[in-house]
C-alpha cells in the first residue's frame, strides 16, 4: 500500500535562531527539543534489512504518530546516539537512525 | 479440533478433553502486569518483573471460577500489535488468531492494560475487537493510578470498546475475583448469541495485517477514547524523570552502571564468605559424625568422599547464587534493565549486537539458558543467532563454584588499590573476560557470517518502581531452591558415577601407586590427559571436566571426589588447599581461562537446538567455544610458566 500521510521531508530546517518555528527531524534534534509530530513516515536512509514502510508502520505503534507531543529528555554517550525521547505520557529509546522520518514541529519559544 | 473446523456454520459442539473448560488468554503490551495477573489467577509462579519482554513463552495454568467452571488460562508474550514481528510476538498472535496446529482461539480475550499509560494498549484493544474474539479489559495497576489521582472514567471507557471493564491490581490479587466473573459471564453471553442466531463462532480468519493508513485511524479512535475517558494525573509521577536524569546521563550514567556491576561482583565474591564458611563447617562435622559411625568400607566411602565432598562442595556455594540474584532481581524490579540497554546500545552496536541484546546477555549471568530464551524478543534472525552464539560467554552462575575455588585458593587475599581485595578483582576480570570476548565474537560473527544492517531499536522504558519485598524475597528463594534440587539431583546422582569411577575397579594386589590410578577414572583420565597436557591440565583435571558437562558446577564437586578418593580423608574437607598444593599457579590460571570459553553445558546446547531449530548452531557453537577455550588456557598457562609459575 502507499502511506497516505509520510511524504518523507528531507532533513533540512534546524532549529537555527531561537524564534524559528520550524520543522525538524526527530534524528536531528538535541536534548531539550519540545514539539508535536507533525508527520511519520519512511526514513530516507532506512536499512535494507527493514522496508520502510515496515519502519514507519513500527513507529505508529510504539506511540510516534502525528499530533504526539515529544520531547527529547536524554542523549547517549557516543554520537549523543540513541535518544530517549518523551512520547505524550510514555518514554521511550530509539535510535536517530531510526528517528530519521519522524518530523517534529518544534513549539514556538517565547 | 482443527482451525478449519471453526469455519463450519452452525454453533459449536466442542469435543475433547477441553470441551468444558473455559480458554482465556491474557494479551496485551509488553510490561503491563499479563503475567502478575496470570499468577494471581493461576497460583502460578512464572517470572514477574519490569521491563518489556520477560514472558516469551506460552504458558497454561487453571483456575476454577466460583460457579465451579474449568478456566484455562493462556498467558502470552506482550506486544503492540497483532502484526506479530519477533517471534515471541508471533506466539501471542498465532494463540489469539487460533492459528497453531490443533488448538482452537480462545473463548475469551483479557485485554491487559497499565492503567497509567492507556494510549496505546487501547489501539491494541480496538484491533482485538476486529478479530471477533469477546474481550473484557483488564484496567490493571490501578493502584498507581490512584496515587497519581488519575481519573478514569471506566462506565464510559466500556460503552466505547463495547467490552466490560475490570480495574484490578494484580500484585494485591485486588478484583481478580471480579475479573473472573466478567469473563465467564461474556463468555456466557457469547455461547447464546452463537446458540441464536447460529452464526459460525469467529476464528479471526478474515483478519489481515493492518496497513500503515489502517494503524493510523485506529491510533486516532484511541486517541478520541483516551481523551473522552481519562483525566490526566494530578500528581503525576516525577521521580522516574529526576532519577533518569542521573541513571542515563552520559557520563554519571555509565559510572553509575559499571559501578553497580562491579558492586555485584564484589558482593557475590566477598560478601558471601562468612556463610559459605559455616556451611563447609556444617558439611565437614556431617562427614565426620558418617565416619564415626560407619564402618571402614565402600559404603562409607561413598558417603563421604562422594556424596558428603562431593555435593557438599557445590552446596557450599549457595550464598554466592542467592547474592548474585538478588541484585539481579532488583535490578529487574526497579527497572534498571532497559536503562542499561539504553546506555550501552552504542558499544554493544559497535560489536553488532542488536540494543535489545542487553537483557537476554545479562539474564545470562544467571543462566545462559533463559538467555538464549529471551532473545526470542530480538526480531531479526541474524541479530538474535549473534547474540545466542556469545550469550553463554557470559559467566552464568555455575562458573562461580570453579571461579571462587580457585581464586581462593591460589589468588593470595591481598588488599591492593586502597582496600580492594585481589581475589575480588580477578573475579570480577573473569567476569569482564567474558563480556568482552562476547563483544568481540559477535564482532566476529558479523564479519564472517553476515554484513547485514541492524534491526531498528525502539524500546519503551519503563516507570520506575519500588521493588515489592515479598516478591524479591519469593524469586530469590525460588533461585536458591533450583540450585539446591540440581545439586540434590544431577550433581548428586554425577557424583555417585564419579566416585564409581574413582573407585571401581580396585587396585589389583600387589600393585604400586594410587589406587585411583587403576580405576575407571584414572585409566580415562590418563588416556585423555596428552590431549590437555600442552595447556597444563593434570589427568585429575581432565576427570572433572568430563562430567562438568552435565552441569559446570559438578567439576568442583568432581575434584573433590578425585583428590578426596586418592587423597585420603583429611584432603576432602579442604579441597582448595590441596588444589593448591598440588596445582602450579600456571595450570590453575589455565583451568580459569578454560572456563571463561568451554562450552561446559550439555544443557545450553541444547537449548540451542530448540531454539534455531538445527543442529548446525549448537555445533557451531560447540566448536568455536572449544577452541577459544583451548587457546586462551594454552597461551594462559604457557605465559605463566614463562614467568616463572609453572
Ligand atoms: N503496583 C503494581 N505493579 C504491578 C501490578 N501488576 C504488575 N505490576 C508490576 O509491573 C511489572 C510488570 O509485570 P509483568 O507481569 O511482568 O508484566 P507482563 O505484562 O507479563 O510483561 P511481559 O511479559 O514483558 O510482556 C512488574 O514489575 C510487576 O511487579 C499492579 O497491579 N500494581
Ligand atoms: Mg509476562
Amino acid at each position: 500500500m502507499s502511506p497516505v500521510n509520510s511524504v518523507p521531508l528531507p532533513p533540512t530546517d534546524r532549529p537555527s535562531g531561537p524564534a524559528v518555528e520550524g520543522l525538524v527531524s526527530l534524528a536531528d534534534g538535541r536534548r531539550g527539543l519540545c514539539g508535536v509530530i507533525a508527520s511519520v513516515g519512511a526514513a530516507p536512509l532506512a536499512s535494507d534489512a527493514v522496508l520502510a514502510d515496515e519502519l514507519e508502520r513500527r513507529l505508529l505503534e510504539m506511540g510516534f504518530v502525528e499530533g504526539a507531543r515529544v520531547e527529547i529528555l536524554h542523549e547517549g554517550f557516543i554520537g549523543r546516539d540513541p535518544i530517549c525521547v518523551r512520547l505524550d505520557d510514555m518514554r521511550v529509546a530509539l535510535r536517530r537512525r531510526e528517528a530519521r522520518g519522524v518530523m517534529v514541529r518544534t513549539d514556538p519559544r517565547p | 479440533m482443527t482451525p478449519s473446523a471453526t469455519t463450519a456454520p452452525g454453533p459449536m459442539t466442542p469435543t475433547g478433553p477441553a470441551a468444558d473448560a473455559l480458554r482465556v488468554a491474557l494479551v496485551g503490551n509488553p510490561n503491563s502486569g499479563k503475567t502478575a495477573l496470570f499468577n494471581a489467577l493461576t497460583g502460578s509462579r512464572q517470572k514477574v518483573a519490569n521491563y518489556a519482554g520477560v514472558t516469551v513463552e506460552r504458558k497454561e495454568g487453571l483456575v476454577i471460577s466460583p460457579s465451579g467452571r474449568r478456566t484455562v488460562v493462556l498467558d502470552l508474550p506482550g506486544t503492540y500489535s497483532l502484526r506479530a514481528r519477533s517471534p515471541d510476538e508471533v506466539v501471542t498472535r498465532d494463540a489469539v488468531l487460533g492459528h497453531l496446529a490443533g488448538e482452537v482461539p480462545p473463548d475469551v480475550v483479557i485485554c491487559v492494560a497499565d492503567a497509567t499509560n492507556l494510549r496505546l494498549v487501547l489501539r491494541l484493544a480496538l484491533e482485538l475487537k476486529a478479530v471477533g474474539r469477546p474481550a473484557v479489559l483488564a484496567l490493571n495497576m490501578v493502584d498507581i493510578a490512584q496515587r497519581q489521582g488519575l481519573d478514569i472514567d471506566t462506565d464510559r471507557l466500556s460503552a466505547e470498546l463495547g467490552m466490560p471493564v475490570i480495574g484490578t491490581v494484580a500484585t494485591r490479587r485486588r478484583g481478580i475475583s471480579e475479573l473472573v466473573t466478567a469473563v465467564e459471564a461474556r463468555a456466557e453471553a457469547d455461547a447464546a448469541a452463537d446458540a441464536e442466531t447460529g452464526r459460525p463462532q469467529s476464528g479471526g480468519h478474515g483478519w489481515t495485517e493492518p496497513s500503515a493508513a489502517e494503524i493510523r485511524h485506529l491510533h486516532r479512535e484511541a486517541e478520541r477514547i483516551l481523551k473522552a475517558c481519562v483525566r490526566p494525573p494530578r500528581r503525576p509521577d516525577t521521580w522516574t524523570g529526576r532519577m533518569d536524569d542521573v541513571l542515563l546521563h552520559p557520563v554519571w550514567g555509565i559510572a553509575i552502571l559499571l559501578g553497580i556491576l562491579f558492586v555485584m561482583f564484589q558482593a557475590v565474591f566477598a560478601g558471601a564468605k562468612p556463610v559459605m564458611d559455616l556451611i563447609t563447617a556444617g558439611f565437614d562435622a556431617l562427614s565426620a559424625l558418617v565416619a564415626q559411625r560407619l564402618p571402614e568400607g565402600l559404603l562409607r566411602s561413598l558417603i563421604c568422599e562422594g556424596i558428603i565432598a562431593g555435593v557438599g562442595s557445590v552446596v557450599v556455594f549457595l550464598p554466592q547464587i542467592l547474592i548474585l540474584f538478588l541484585f539481579i532481581i532488583l535490578l529487574e524490579d526497579v527497572g534498571y534493565m532497559a536503562r542499561a540497554a539504553f546506555l550501552l546500545d552504542r558499544i554493544m552496536g559497535g560489536a553488532g549486537l542488536h540494543g535489545r541484546a542487553f537483557i537476554p546477555l545479562l539474564s545470562s549471568f544467571a543462566c545462559a539458558i533463559p538467555g538464549i530464551m529471551a532473545t526470542r524478543v530480538i526480531d531479526n534472525r541474524r541479530d538474535r543467532l549473534t547474540t545466542i552464539l556469545v550469550a553463554p560467554l557470559m559467566t552464568c552462575s555455575a562458573r562461580i563454584p570453579v571461579y571462587t575455588l580457585i581464586i581462593s585458593a591460589f589468588v593470595p587475599a591481598r588488599q591492593v588499590l586502597g582496600g580492594l581485595s585481589l581475589q575480588g578483582l580477578v573475579f570480577f576480570g573473569l567476569y569482564a573476560a567474558g563480556m568482552l570476548s562476547a563483544l568481540a565474537v559477535a564482532w566476529a560473527v558479523r564479519k564472517v557470517f553476515w554484513r547485514s544492517a541492524s534491526e531498528p531499536f525502539l524500546m519503551e522504558l519503563p516507570a520506575y518502581k519500588v521493588p515489592d519485598p515479598a516478591n524479591v524475597l519469593r524469586n530469590v528463594a525460588l533461585r536458591g531452591h533450583i540450585f539446591l534440587r540440581r545439586a540434590g539431583t544431577t550433581i548428586l546422582s554425577m557424583m555417585v558415577l564419579i566416585w564409581f569411577l574413582c573407585t571401581v575397579p580396585g587396585k589389583p594386589a600387589g600393585a604400586a601407586g594410587p589406587a585411583i590410578d587403576y580405576s575407571f577414572a584414572g585409566v580415562i583420565g590418563h588416556a585423555i590427559g596428552p590431549l590437555l597436557a600442552p595447556i597444563g591440565f593434570s589427568w585429575q583435571m581432565t576427570v572433572a571436566l568430563i562430567p562438568g558437562m552435565a552441569a559446570r558446577e559438578v567439576a568442583v564437586g568432581a575434584l573433590g571426589t578425585v583428590y578426596a578418593v586418592s587423597g585420603g580423608e583429611e584432603s576432602s574437607r579442604v579441597l582448595g588447599a590441596s588444589l593448591a598444593h598440588q596445582w602450579s599457579l600456571a595450570s590453575a590460571l589455565a583451568f580459569l581461562a578454560w572456563y571463561v570459553f568451554a562450552p561446559q553445558c550439555a544443557s545450553t546446547l541444547a537449548v540451542v537446538k530448540r531454539e534455531t531449530n538445527s543442529w548446525r548452531w549448537p555445533l557451531i557453537m560447540f566448536g568455536y567455544m572449544t577452541g577459544l577455550a583451548y587457546l586462551a588456557a594454552f597461551i594462559v598457562y604457557r605465559t605463566a610458566v614463562a614467568m616463572g609459575a609453572g
